[in-house]
């Protein structure tokens, strides 16, 4: 068995096939000791594939899996240092609450098992309920007992696959804060495998956003949501405008000229890849702004609808020919557009992202219609 | 009128208890006759001269005994083979997965009379003596069915996420299967010990052609007595087995309702 602590996560040229199916094409990704890390994507991308790899729980097809300087791809799941936290939870409805949570350090011949496992049910606020048995216990409840129960082990990475999935939007909220809480102050590696995106920007330090199979960009949330690297990041991460430009001339004063359906734009030439020359213009909605004073890019259009959620409204903006434009303007008391209003749109260079429009647009749109 | 219809369902209840019922309740009764005769099937006087003593009859107590032994050697076995077939077939895609579900189910399909003189054509070629032996195989032999069918129906509602789960928690594959898998699976298990053990004790057909003289079962004492007039002491095994029956179902009961009110709790 590894050392605790033993180091980074590594994954190296990691792959799954069933049969003829590639769930997982060669992975390789580095998880940093004691960070938080989302995978990301949605339903069958492939993300709970690589983790029960890590876990144990499934054979690789090929690659190999480091933890620090030991490779454990050929190690049998109860021999390896790392824990899950199970989407349907999997505790043992036969024991109690108590039990569950001591199950892992008994296996290990821990001598203070008991007593740890009442320490890690105090850290889920769970105290009292060690008598119960799980049936007893809400989702909310089971969902934090599972996370005790890998937790008390202490292991070199801790898993969760969709651990939230099963809770309402609420609790959902609550345990995310829970559950970044417990990393910071347990210091452990987390791996969390979700398909929430929220979810993921709220908790992780770094996101690893997958789709079919590969990882599509791997960084920080604000670098994703910000300098999404494919039409499927931006798509599934947040809503984005994508508009189809041309780039007309060279870089001057930091800015490169493209046209947009014969709008001229202009963009900031640091976004713009070396050589490129049609290209996709990402804006995110509230980056939009009603009206001219949000900078030099200006765009007309007419309200097609106008929803009122009440920290601000959102906008669909049909374009002359004929593109909807999502724009959410804060709630700041200046006055609202109403449906067939004639408006402009305007934003800075620079608030823009700049994709190659060899990309599909839609990429990552029905994932996201599917999976909420 | 009214109150006619208000009991109604109470009423059908309450017959059709006693259609199933009063046939249990005549044998309890009549073993506390005192017949004249070698017949016990008209009511003459209350006695306690059989309860007294059970074994009274001749060969009774025997045929008990060898019931009792048959039914335990054949359900223990029965029930280790059976929950093992149950976990292969529920747990594993094989080939000739298919065909093994349904030579399960075969023997439960036969007639008993059918396989009863096959088993004692097939014995005879074999140079098997009819007896206990012989009677103990064809009996581990159709309740590993029963086994079967219920253990699968356990089998196939527990999580194998929990097996995993012990397997990530550290335990390794036979610690898993001793404090996760066979304690979940366990009410399958002696759901299906307990029927073969009553099919076993039951069986009469099948026995009839595997035994020999000296291996008389309590069924077949029971038929022979009948035959020659059925000493009283037939009503009061009889009901003794009916008692215990009932001791189990309710202790069951009784368990399982204590097991809800803590889960409620």
């Amino acid at each position: 068995m590894a050392e605790h602590g033993a180091g980074d996560l590594r994954l190296t040229g990691l792959t799954k096939r069933f049969g003829d199916f590639t769930a997982v094409h060669p992975l390789d990704l580095t998880i940093p000791r004691g960070s938080f890390f989302a995978l990301l994507g949605p339903s069958g991308c492939g993300k709970t594939t690589t983790l029960r790899m890590v876990a144990g729980l499934e054979e690789p097809s090929g690659g190999t899996i480091h933890l620090g300087d030991t490779d454990v791809t050929g190690t049998r799941a109860h021999r390896r240092n790392v824990n899950t936290v199970f989407q349907s939870y999997a505790l043992f409805p036969h024991m109690t609450v108590l039990d569950n949570v001591m199950f892992g350090l008994r296996r290990k011949g821990d001598k203070q098992a008991e007593a740890k496992a009442r320490e890690a049910l105090e850290l889920v606020q769970l105290g009292q309920a060690g008598g119960r048995r799980p049936g007893q216990l809400s989702g909310g409840m089971q969902q934090r007992v599972a996370l005790a129960r890998a937790l008390v082990n202490r292991p070199d990475v801790l898993l969760l696959d969709e651990p939230l999935g099963a809770l309402d939007l609420k609790l959902r909220r609550q345990m995310q804060i829970e559950l970044k809480r417990i990393q910071q102050e347990v210091g452990l590696t987390f791996v969390h495998v979700t398909h929430d995106q929220e979810e993921a920007m709220t908790m992780a330090d770094h996101i690893a956003v997958m789709n079919a199979g590969r990882i599509e960009q791997l960084a920080d949330p604000a670098t994703l949501y910000e300098h999404p690297a494919s039409t499927f990041v931006a798509n599934f991460l947040g809503q984005s405008n994508l508009l189809r430009a041309r780039v007309e001339g060279g870089a001057r004063d930091g800015l490169v000229r493209a046209n947009t359906e014969g709008q001229e734009l202009l963009l900031a030439a640091d976004s713009v890849p070396e050589g490129l020359t049609d290209l996709w213009v990402g804006v995110r909605p509230e980056k939009l702004t009603l009206g001219e004073a949000g900078g030099r890019n200006r765009l007309g259009g007419r309200v097609v609808d106008a929803s009122f959620t009440g920290v601000a409204t959102q906008y669909v903006v049909r374009t002359p020919w004929g593109a909807d434009l999502v724009v959410v303007q804060q709630n700041d008391g200046s006055a609202r557009a109403t449906p067939g209003e004639d408006v402009t749109l305007s934003w800075e260079p620079g608030r823009e992202f700049v994709l190659d429009a060899a990309q599909d647009d839609h990429a990552g749109l029905d994932e996201v219609a599917v999976d909420g | 009128m009214a109150w006619v219809r208000r009991h109604l369902l109470f009423l059908a209840a309450v017959l059709v208890l006693a259609y199933m019922l009063v046939p249990n309740v005549v044998v309890a009764v009549f073993s506390f006759n005192d017949p004249v005769g070698r017949y016990n099937y008209t009511w003459r006087a209350f006695s306690l001269d059989a309860w007294a003593n059970p074994c009274g009859a001749a060969g009774i107590c025997q045929s008990l005994g060898l019931s009792l032994r048959v039914g335990l050697v054949a359900s223990l076995t029965a029930t280790v083979l059976g929950t093992m077939v149950a976990f292969a077939l529920g747990r594993h895609r094989f080939r000739g997965r298919a065909g093994t579900n349904l030579l399960i189910f075969m023997p439960m399909a036969t007639p008993e009379v059918v396989m009863g003189s096959s088993l004692l054509t097939l014995f005879l070629m074999m140079g098997l003596p009819a007896g206990t032996l012989a009677i103990t195989i064809a009996h581990i032999m159709f309740c590993i069915s029963f086994v079967v069918v219920a253990v699968k129906a356990r089998v196939a509602t527990l999580d194998p996420r929990l097996e995993e789960a012990a397997a990530d928690l550290g335990a390794t594959p036979l610690q898993t299967f001793l404090r996760v898998t066979f304690p979940l699976a366990f009410p399958g298990i002696l759901a299906g010990a307990l029927l073969a053990f009553s099919l076993s004790f039951d069986d009469y057909i099948i026995t009839n052609f595997t035994a020999s003289p000296s291996s008389v079962t309590f069924p077949m004492y029971v038929w022979g007595a009948a035959q020659r007039g059925a000493p009283v002491q037939v009503n009061v095994i009889g009901t003794l087995m009916f008692l215990v029956a009932l001791l189990v179902v309710v202790a069951g009961q009784a368990l399982a309702a204590r097991r809800e009110r803590s889960r409620a709790g």
